[in-house]
Parts: structure tokens; C-alpha cells; sequence
């Protein structure tokens, strides 16, 4: 007997046993008719115990777990949307609006109802403008929501854009015309540095902001009040508790919980002067900051030209913004607040006072400028005068401090550098602002350069020469500030030294956590005497106080209230002092105080944009236009009750006095000849014309 | 003798009467009335109340119970005979899907013959399984010889091996159920039951080599519902959801979140049990299940009274196919078994397996009408 394999006869044995079995027994029909009932009963005994485990199962599922399980099905249903809250609006010091949110109606695109997203904007845009932007913005936006949320493409259409619109309806699936809020600027370009502007939400907002409060937020501040305050502007967004399909499409409201709207802000910005100030820059490129010395509330913050922020809320042509972006005039750049510019001479009162409170000069102490040229021992460099040409190189005369400011005299400047020690003015410089930002709530203030022998050695490797000294005793050099800066100097000087930091916000629906410890009344920083610097380096041997110097004793050093007083006689002089002759009226008078209200204290100042060679003359007629020099004035007015402070800019204006001293006459006019009107005309009222008694009554020429 | 039973009948009387000459039994047309109404509404409400769904599913139902009026008119002697041949074309029709046939969702189920609408040859399967076990052991003695088991098993096996690569694991498991129960009602031993059953758990593992990564991932999915949670076990643990959250009574009809608001997928096919779960609670499911075992016992009964061997094991086997398909779709739906697409007889949307179900009671109409008593 073969073996097929190993157990082959134990498997065998199993179906021999089986034939024999079955051989043995015949097919009897009835005992397998009641074997089959027998065996059906315990097969159905088997089912009812199967559906006995089915409902068992149904039982732990619906009984036990059923609380787990309603949660999660509850989970599913409910979902929380985010109500965008209203922005809050911004006024300015009289209530006028300055940004407003008006209804409007919008192209919205539900990305789920078209065939095609891409065509279907390509069809969109062949019947209204859609920029590029507008197009990268909306996937942006539709990439973080639902494809059957509605987002919007364009927003604030013309009332013939909506018609073109709804006449394609047909061929437009899952495009829709819906009412919307955007933001709006009633002063366009005059406001836009000043009170910013909104900007659609880029992908980069969307990681930097807070998810939650920014889900249905579309617009999003990017420039001046709107960016600075942009969290209190935008509110607390609202939910609605609503029922949604596994697609998360809306079923409907379960609940809702309104959204709180951003506070309303209102700025000490004056519209009429902000204006006025606008239009007395007129075509030229340049900036006017007018602050109130008092508050340090900024009245006028304007930067010509602008551009009009509405445009960035309703989109615009590809070639308008490319125009924003390329024009050489730069109408994006905030030049009031981020423009950086050599001060010039608006920095001799400075310099001046830090001269007084060194005590390497006193009003008394008079130079001689014979041939308008300063020249350093041992060096045979030129330092000359702004009057010096190579035809007239007579010099100024006889000069005291008070001449050296209403003449501006260089060579006066040049010999307090040459005396004061070695970063004695950036020290003395930074406690007006210069090198730093003192306004609190600018958007983007720039600190501008304040330069002294660390920072020299770190940017440049050299140590600070005598030269350095010399050029920013004259606001020359490295130095750099804002206009927004030296309208905070004029405060300053007009406070005769009180420290008020300059700000947009006047007040609010509610503290705000921009301003740390809802504060805004910060400062009043003392210009008192200050300690003299040690005396660092042997190269500023030539400085500090010279043998010789009679009447000049250390003791003297620090500032007196009369320095302040006679510091703004001085600038009141280079305003008023006129019809006193060749080379002694003030440098503005000529321009702007022969028919002058109020008593008015100025500056000019005229920065070098470009170098001038040793031995040669600046020559305006030579320069192209964008070489030419910057026009500086600093000034407040009523000098003994300043009530505004202002600085103008005129990029490659040319002369300070001539062309930036009338745009600020023209700002304080506007500023202050209606309030003095009204108070003549009462006054004259009440008292039958005692006009000697107001303030800005003409008086006497020192 | 007939006409005194048909008094008893629920119709009673004359109609009574009428059913019995067309070999229809009243009772098993009451249990699965029963379950088609219920079905009907549920469906109603997992369509969210589409009329269009519910008048196709109707006609298709419709169709499925004049089929079985058919099945039942025809002697079973001559599903005796053509059993084998059956079984035969099924084979063949199957071998030429695999080889020809249109694939619809991923899966090779259809058979597109010119002339003919397109139609699943595993669908005949289930049928002709039970059919030709039964015709085979008919002519054998009986409890069978463990060869002619072995022959029975390699008979459904054949089928099965053939479905389960389309891949269709649920209707080869369907296929393969009514030929093993057709053989555990034949009468061998409840030890070889035993033995048999624990070998196929033993061997089980084994499957794993021959299952398509897609049915891989149903079985873990099955082991471990949060494995994928937004994918494979998104079905199941919705399903859980629904039923476990509609709890004793149900949030009523119309009213189930997971089903109105489409978070429980193949709600009106597959899943449609928890449709019932959710609205209805654990007193519709229960209710549902209380039906499905009405049916499985009137069925059963029936198939005790048969003339024959072959009416006895074909009534039975079909039977329990129909009841396999209960407890895996229930078993599934609630997580008890793996998700193996096998839907709820004579309740999921889609006319097919009515059709295969209600033919098969016509068989066991047929079978026990045709018993002379």
C-alpha cells in the first residue's frame, strides 16, 4: 500500500469510518424530514441569539454611550462664524469724518457654484476692471474659507458695473452682487499720510493676525492711524451659532452673539488746517507738521502729494498703482513722518542753547566774521558762510548769539562746534527728539540720524574729527530728521523747553491698548542744566572752554529761563526784524513778516542735498531739479502764548526763508487769524475797542 | 384542509384562498410588506424627502415582488433540474467579468451583454450557491458523507474565489454563506460546525495575503475607527454617532443631524440602519430587527414543510443568506464588524439585491406551495 504522506491512514481511517456508516443506513425520508425540523430549531435558536447580539450591541451604543455620542454629533452640527465687527470710524478735532464705512454693492464669487473658478473670473473681468491684485487677493481669502462662503472679488462697483453684471447674470454661475461695507476717505490724498489707509488682507496678515478675530475681516490698516490704532479701530468680532451639513454649508442661525465695533477715534488733526496746509505746499514735493505745543496734538500732519487711499479699498488699474510706485515724486512716501533730512539751520537755536548750557557762550560774547570763512588750526579746509560768494567774501561783521540766530550765521555755529566738546550736541540734540521717536502714536515714525563719535565709529571706522563738530553746529553732516521731528523741536522751543510728545489720538470711545496704560499724557522732561560730558580723546583739546574767553566761568553753565526767552527773541527777530538794513533784518522778514498779525518765532534752514567742492559756489541754476537744496522753517506762533507749532519741508525747494517760511506763515494764518478775529471782534464788542490788549496785537520791532 | 387553513391566514377567507393557488404565503407577505413599508419610510427621510427617490425605490421593490410572484409560480422540481445548469453560467459569467467586465466605482462587478441591461453575475450567485449544495446533497444520503462536505465546500468555494477579487468581499462572503448554511442545515455534526468554524477564524489571518489594499484598509479601520479619521473611519464612527445619539427613542423622523445634515455617509444605501438609529432610536432598530426574524422564522418553518431534500436545504439555505445579510450590514453599520459593503435587505436604496432576496423567497414560496400536504 502506497503512502502518500506522513497520517495518510488516520485520514483515511476517518472516511472509511464515514462509508461504512453511510452504507449501513438507507435514505428513510421521514427521519430526515424530522431531523431537519430538529436541526432548523436550534439553526433559529442560533439567528435569535445573533439578533440578541445585534441588539445588544444597539443598546450599549444607544444607552450607554449615547451622552459620548450625542456630543460628537452635536460637534458635527454646530459650528461658531465670526461676525466681522463695523470699524470704527476716525474724526478729526471738530467732528469731521476722516474715515467712514459706506454701503456699497460688491462682486462676491461662491467658488463651489462655478464651473470654474478661473474662467470665471477671466469672465468677470472682461466686463468690469479686475486688477491682478484683486485676483490675488481673492484666492488668498478663498483658499481659508468654505467653498460655498461667498468672497468678495471686487468690491464697490458703479452703478453701471452692477448693470453689466446682472444683464450676464446668466453666464455667470456663482457670481453674485451683494451689498457690502467698505471703508471710505472722504479727503482722499490730503488725509492719506495722516490717517492711513486700509489695505486688503494678504496672506502675510493672515499668519500675523490673531485667526479668530480676523476670520471674516477683509480689510486691514497698513499705514498711519489706521495701522497704529488698527486693533482698537477693529473691534471684537460677533459669532452666530449655526447649524451646518457635513459640507459646512448654513442650515440655520441656532444663536448669536452680536460683534462689538471698533472704537471711534477722533485725532486732534484739524481737516481745515491739514487743507490749508496741503495747499500751500501746492505742486511741490515737500511736508507740513503743525503741532499744538500745548497738547502736542498733531493738527497737521501733510505730505504732498499723496495718493488716494480710496484706491486701495476699491482696487485699482495695474498702471495707476505702477504710476504710485514708480513716480519720481513718490506720492506712497510719507515724507512728514519717515522722510530724512539734514535739519540745516532750523539746528542753530539748539546748538545754541547747548552752547548756554555748556557755557562755552553767553549773549553777551561777540565774534567778528570778516571774510564769511571759519577755518580750523592746522587745517587748511574752508568752513564758509551761507552769505560767502566768491564775488561778495565780505563776511557778517560783528556777531552775538542773538545776531547768530535772526542772521543765521555759520561762522558764529561753526565757533561754538569748534568750543562744545565732543558729542556734547547729539546729547544735548536727543532730548528735543533728534536720533529718536518721541511721537507716540505715528505709524512708522522714523528716528532719523543723530550722529556722534560711537555711532561714527561703528558705521563709518573713523573717529569723530573737529570737522564733524563744525558741520553739525550747522545742522550738517550726517545729521538727519524728520519734519515730524522738527515740528517737535519747534514745540519744544515755543514750551521754552517742556517736553511734549507729539500725538495723533485726541480721544476715544475707550482706553486703548495701543497707549501703555491707556496713557496719553505722558513726559514733561526738564531742560535744565545738564552735566558736561567728560571730556573723552585728546583730539577735542581744541574744545571746552578756551583761555581768553572773559566772563565765561563754569558756573554759568545750564540753562536759565531767560536763555529760553532770549533764545525765541531771537528767532521772534528772524521774523520781525526788518527795515534795519544791509545784512540786518531778519532772514524771513523780507518774505513773511512785513504784514504779520500775530508775533510769529521762525527758523530757516537750507540743506545741502548734494556736495560742493572746495573753492566752489552753489549754484541753483546748475543743479538738476532733485540735487537742489531742501527747504527748511521751523516756527510757532503767538510767540508769548504759542498756541501751534509748525515745521515745512520743501524737497529741493532752494532757500528756507523763501520758499518753506510763506507755506508756514500761510498755515499759521489759517490757524490763527479766525480765533484772533473772533477775539477782536468781542472784544471790540465788550470793550469798545481796547485792541491793545490782545496778544497778538502788533507791537514794537525789537 | 386548504381552505380551513386559509381561514387562519391573515387575509382570511376568499383572497386567503387566492394566495394559497398562487403557491404565495401570507405570512412571509406580511413580515416582508412589513419591512418594505418600513423601509420605504426610512428611506423617505434618509433622501430628505425626496419623492423621486422614494417612487424609484418603490418601483424597483415593485418589480422585485412581481419576480418573486413569478419564482413562486414555478414548480420547484424545475429549480431541481436546472440548479447545476445555473450554477454553471454563473461560473462562466463570472470568469468573463473578471475578463471583460465594466468597472463602476473602482470595483469590476458588471457585465455589459449586448441586447441585455448590465447586470451583476455574483447577484445569480447567490441564488444558484444554496440551489446547486442542495441539488448536490439531494441525491446523497443524509447527514453527508464529510467527502461530499468537502465537494459541497469546494461548490461554494469556487464562486467566492472568483467574487472576491473584483473586489467584492461583501457580496463573496453573501455567496459563500448560503452554500456553508445550506450544509449546516444538511445535517453534519454541530462538532464539525465547531471544527469548521474555528478553522475558518484560524485561517483567517491568512486572507490577508489575497485581500486588495482597499480591503486591507477596512479591516484596520475596523480594528482601530480613529486610525483615519477623515477617511475610512469617517464612516463608522459617523454611523456610531448617529445611532449612539438618536438613543433610546430616537431625535424622530426627519429630524436625525447626521443624516439631514449628510455627516453619515451611503446613508440611504449601506448605512441607512443608522438613519433608523438616529430617528428612531433603539425602539426602531429593535422593531426592524423583531421583523427581520418574523420573516427568518415563517421562512424556516416553510422550508420544514417542503416535499423534499432539495426544497428543504434550498429553503433554508436562502433563508439564512437572507438573514447573513442582517446581521453583517447591521453588524457593520454599528462597528461590530468590519465595513464590507452588504446592504440592508429590502431597506437600502437600490433594486438589485431586492431582486436576488425576493427571488429567493419566491423559491421558498414555491417550495413549500408546491408540497403536497
Amino acid at each position: 500500500m502506497t503512502r502518500p504522506f506522513p497520517g495518510w491512514h488516520a485520514v483515511k481511517g476517518i472516511f472509511d469510518r464515514d462509508r461504512a456508516r453511510q452504507q449501513a443506513q438507507l435514505k428513510d425520508v421521514d427521519q430526515e424530514r424530522r431531523d431537519f425540523a430538529s436541526r432548523t430549531l436550534v439553526v433559529f435558536f442560533i439567528v435569535a441569539v445573533m439578533c440578541c447580539v445585534l441588539t445588544a450591541r444597539m443598546v450599549w451604543l444607544t444607552v450607554f454611550k449615547h451622552d459620548e455620542y450625542r456630543t460628537i454629533s452635536e460637534d458635527n452640527r454646530i459650528q461658531m462664524f465670526g461676525v466681522p465687527p463695523p470699524r470704527g470710524r476716525i474724526y478729526d478735532r471738530t467732528g469731521i469724518l476722516l474715515a467712514d464705512n459706506v454701503p456699497v454693492f460688491s462682486i462676491f464669487v461662491i467658488p463651489e457654484l462655478t464651473d470654474n473658478v478661473d474662467a470665471t473670473l477671466s469672465a468677470i473681468a472682461a466686463l468690469v476692471e479686475l486688477s491682478d491684485e484683486e485676483i490675488d487677493a481673492f484666492h488668498t481669502l478663498a483658499s481659508e474659507s468654505f467653498p460655498h462662503s461667498p468672497v468678495r472679488v471686487r468690491p464697490q462697483i458703479t452703478p453701471e458695473e452692477r448693470a453689466v453684471i446682472e444683464v450676464n447674470r446668466h453666464r455667470l454661475s456663482g457670481v453674485q452682487v451683494r451689498p457690502d461695507t467698505v471703508r471710505h476717505y472722504p479727503y482722499g490724498e490730503v488725509m492719506a499720510h495722516a490717517v492711513g489707509s486700509v489695505r486688503r488682507k494678504t496672506a502675510e496678515d493672515i499668519r500675523r493676525l490673531d485667526r479668530r478675530r480676523y476670520s471674516r475681516t477683509q480689510f486691514v490698516g497698513k499705514r498711519g492711524v489706521e495701522a497704529f490704532y488698527e486693533h482698537s479701530l477693529h473691534g471684537e468680532p460677533g459669532s452666530r451659532q449655526v447649524e451646518v451639513d457635513a459640507l459646512g454649508r448654513e442650515q440655520r442661525e441656532l444663536g448669536r452673539n452680536p460683534p462689538r465695533p471698533g472704537w471711534n477715534l477722533t485725532l486732534h488733526l484739524d481737516a481745515s488746517l491739514q487743507v490749508a496746509a496741503a495747499q500751500a505746499l501746492g505742486e511741490r514735493r515737500g511736508a507740513v507738521v503743525a503741532i499744538d505745543p500745548r497738547s502736542g496734538g498733531i493738527l497737521a500732519l501733510a505730505s504732498v502729494p499723496g495718493y488716494d487711499p480710496n484706491l486701495f479699498v476699491t482696487g485699482m488699474d495695474p498702471a495707476v498703482y505702477d504710476e504710485l510706485v514708480i513716480s519720481p515724486n513718490k506720492p506712497l512716501f510719507n515724507r512728514a513722518a519717515n522722510g530724512r533730512y539734514a535739519p540745516g539751520s532750523t539746528f542753530k537755536p539748539i546748538v545754541g542753547l547747548a552752547a548756554l548750557a555748556h557755557g562755552v557762550t553767553d549773549w553777551e560774547r561777540t565774534i567778528v566774521d570778516n571774510d564769511g570763512v571759519y577755518r580750523l588750526p592746522n587745517n587748511r579746509r574752508q568752513y564758509r558762510d551761507w552769505t560767502w560768494t566768491k564775488d561778495n567774501p565780505s563776511g557778517q561783521g560783528v556777531i552775538d548769539l542773538h545776531r547768530a540766530i535772526y542772521r543765521s550765521s555759520n561762522i558764529y555755529f561753526y565757533g561754538l562746534g569748534d568750543r562744545l566738546p565732543v558729542d556734547s550736541i547729539p546729547r544735548f540734540a536727543a532730548q528735543f527728539g533728534y536720533g529718536r521717536v518721541l511721537s507716540i502714536d505715528v505709524a512708522g515714525a522714523e528716528p532719523g540720524l543723530l550722529p556722534d563719535s560711537e555711532w561714527k565709529m561703528g558705521a563709518r571706522g573713523e573717529g569723530w574729527y573737529p570737522g564733524d563738530n563744525l558741520n553739525l553746529a550747522i545742522g550738517q553732516g550726517d545729521l538727519l530728521a524728520t519734519p515730524l521731528q522738527l515740528a517737535t523741536v519747534a514745540s519744544i522751543i515755543a514750551n521754552r523747553g517742556r517736553v511734549v510728545r507729539p500725538r495723533m489720538l485726541l480721544n476715544s470711545d475707550a482706553d486703548l491698548p495701543e497707549l501703555e496704560n491707556g496713557e496719553l499724557t505722558v513726559d514733561f522732561v526738564a531742560l535744565g542744566g545738564i552735566e558736561a560730558g567728560p571730556a573723552s580723546g585728546s583730539q577735542n583739546e581744541h574744545a571746552g572752554t578756551r583761555p581768553g574767553d572773559a566772563g565765561l566761568r563754569p558756573e554759568d553753565a545750564g540753562l536759565r529761563s531767560v536763555d529760553w526767552q532770549r533764545m525765541v527773541d531771537a528767532m521772534e527777530a528772524v521774523v520781525h526784524r526788518g527795515n534795519q538794513g544791509y545784512r540786518e533784518n531778519g532772514t524771513a522778514w523780507a518774505y513773511i513778516g512785513q504784514d504779520i498779525a500775530y508775533r510769529m518765532a521762525g527758523k530757516s534752514g537750507t540743506a545741502q542735498v548734494v556736495g560742493i567742492a572746495q573753492g566752489e559756489e552753489y549754484d541753483e541754476e546748475e543743479l538738476d531739479e532733485f540735487s537742489r537744496k531742501h527747504a527748511w522753517f521751523i516756527a510757532f506762533a503767538p510767540v508769548d502764548d504759542p498756541r501751534i507749532a509748525v515745521c515745512v519741508l520743501v524737497e529741493n525747494g532752494g532757500s528756507g526763508s523763501a520758499v518753506a517760511g510763506p507755506v508756514a506763515r500761510e498755515v499759521l494764518d489759517h490757524y490763527l487769524l479766525p480765533e484772533l478775529a473772533a477775539v477782536t471782534s468781542t472784544a471790540t464788542a465788550l470793550a469798545s475797542g481796547s485792541g491793545r490788549a490782545l496778544a497778538g496785537a502788533p507791537r514794537p520791532d525789537d | 384542509m386548504p381552505s380551513d387553513y386559509a381561514r387562519t391566514l391573515p387575509l382570511g377567507g376568499a383572497p386567503g384562498r387566492a394566495l394559497l393557488r398562487l403557491h404565495l404565503d401570507p405570512w412571509l407577505l406580511l413580515g416582508l410588506g412589513a419591512i418594505v413599508a418600513f423601509g420605504l419610510l426610512v428611506l423617505y427621510s434618509a433622501s430628505h424627502r425626496d419623492l423621486e427617490t422614494l417612487a424609484n425605490q418603490a418601483l424597483r421593490i415593485g418589480a422585485a415582488f412581481a419576480l418573486m410572484f413569478v419564482a413562486a409560480q414555478l414548480n420547484p422540481r424545475i429549480y431541481l433540474r436546472w440548479a447545476p445548469g445555473l450554477y454553471i453560467l454563473g461560473i462562466v459569467l463570472l470568469i468573463a467579468v473578471l475578463l471583460f467586465g465594466t468597472t463602476v466605482k473602482g470595483s469590476q462587478r458588471w457585465l455589459d451583454l449586448p441586447g441585455l441591461p448590465s447586470f451583476q453575475p455574483s447577484e445569480l450567485m447567490k441564488l444558484a450557491v444554496p440551489l446547486v449544495v442542495a441539488w448536490y446533497f439531494h441525491a446523497r444520503p443524509l447527514p453527508p458523507r464529510i467527502r461530499h462536505v468537502l465537494v459541497a465546500l469546494v461548490l461554494c468555494a469556487l464562486p467566492t474565489a472568483l467574487i472576491v477579487p473584483q473586489p467584492d468581499l461583501g457580496t463573496g462572503l453573501m455567496v459563500a454563506a448560503g452554500g456553508v448554511a445550506v450544509i449546516v442545515m444538511s445535517g453534519i455534526r454541530w462538532r464539525v460546525v465547531g471544527a469548521l468554524t474555528s478553522l475558518v477564524v484560524l485561517a483567517s489571518p491568512a486572507l490577508w495575503f489575497v485581500m486588495t489594499p482597499y480591503q486591507k484598509g477596512r479591516v484596520l479601520t475596523f480594528l482601530d475607527p480613529g486610525r483615519q479619521p477623515q477617511d475610512a473611519g469617517w464612516n463608522i464612527t459617523q454611523s456610531k454617532a448617529a445611532i449612539g445619539s438618536g438613543g433610546f427613542s430616537g431625535k424622530d423622523l426627519f429630524n436625525g443631524t447626521q443624516s439631514q445634515l449628510d455627516f453619515l455617509p451611503e446613508s440611504q444605501t449601506d448605512f441607512i440602519i443608522a438613519v433608523i438609529g438616529e430617528e428612531l432610536g433603539l425602539v426602531g432598530i429593535t422593531l426592524l430587527l423583531v421583523l427581520y426574524l418574523l420573516v427568518v422564522a415563517r421562512a424556516l418553518l416553510m422550508a420544514t414543510g417542503a416535499q423534499d431534500t432539495f426544497g428543504r436545504l434550498a429553503a433554508g439555505g436562502l433563508t439564512l443568506v437572507f438573514f447573513a445579510y442582517v446581521f453583517v450590514n447591521v453588524g457593520m453599520v454599528s462597528g461590530l464588524l468590519p465595513v464590507v459593503g452588504v446592504p440592508l435587505p429590502l431597506v437600502s436604496y437600490g433594486g438589485t439585491s431586492a431582486v436576488t432576496l425576493l427571488v429567493g423567497f419566491g423559491i421558498v414560496m414555491s417550495i413549500y406551495g408546491h408540497a403536497t400536504r
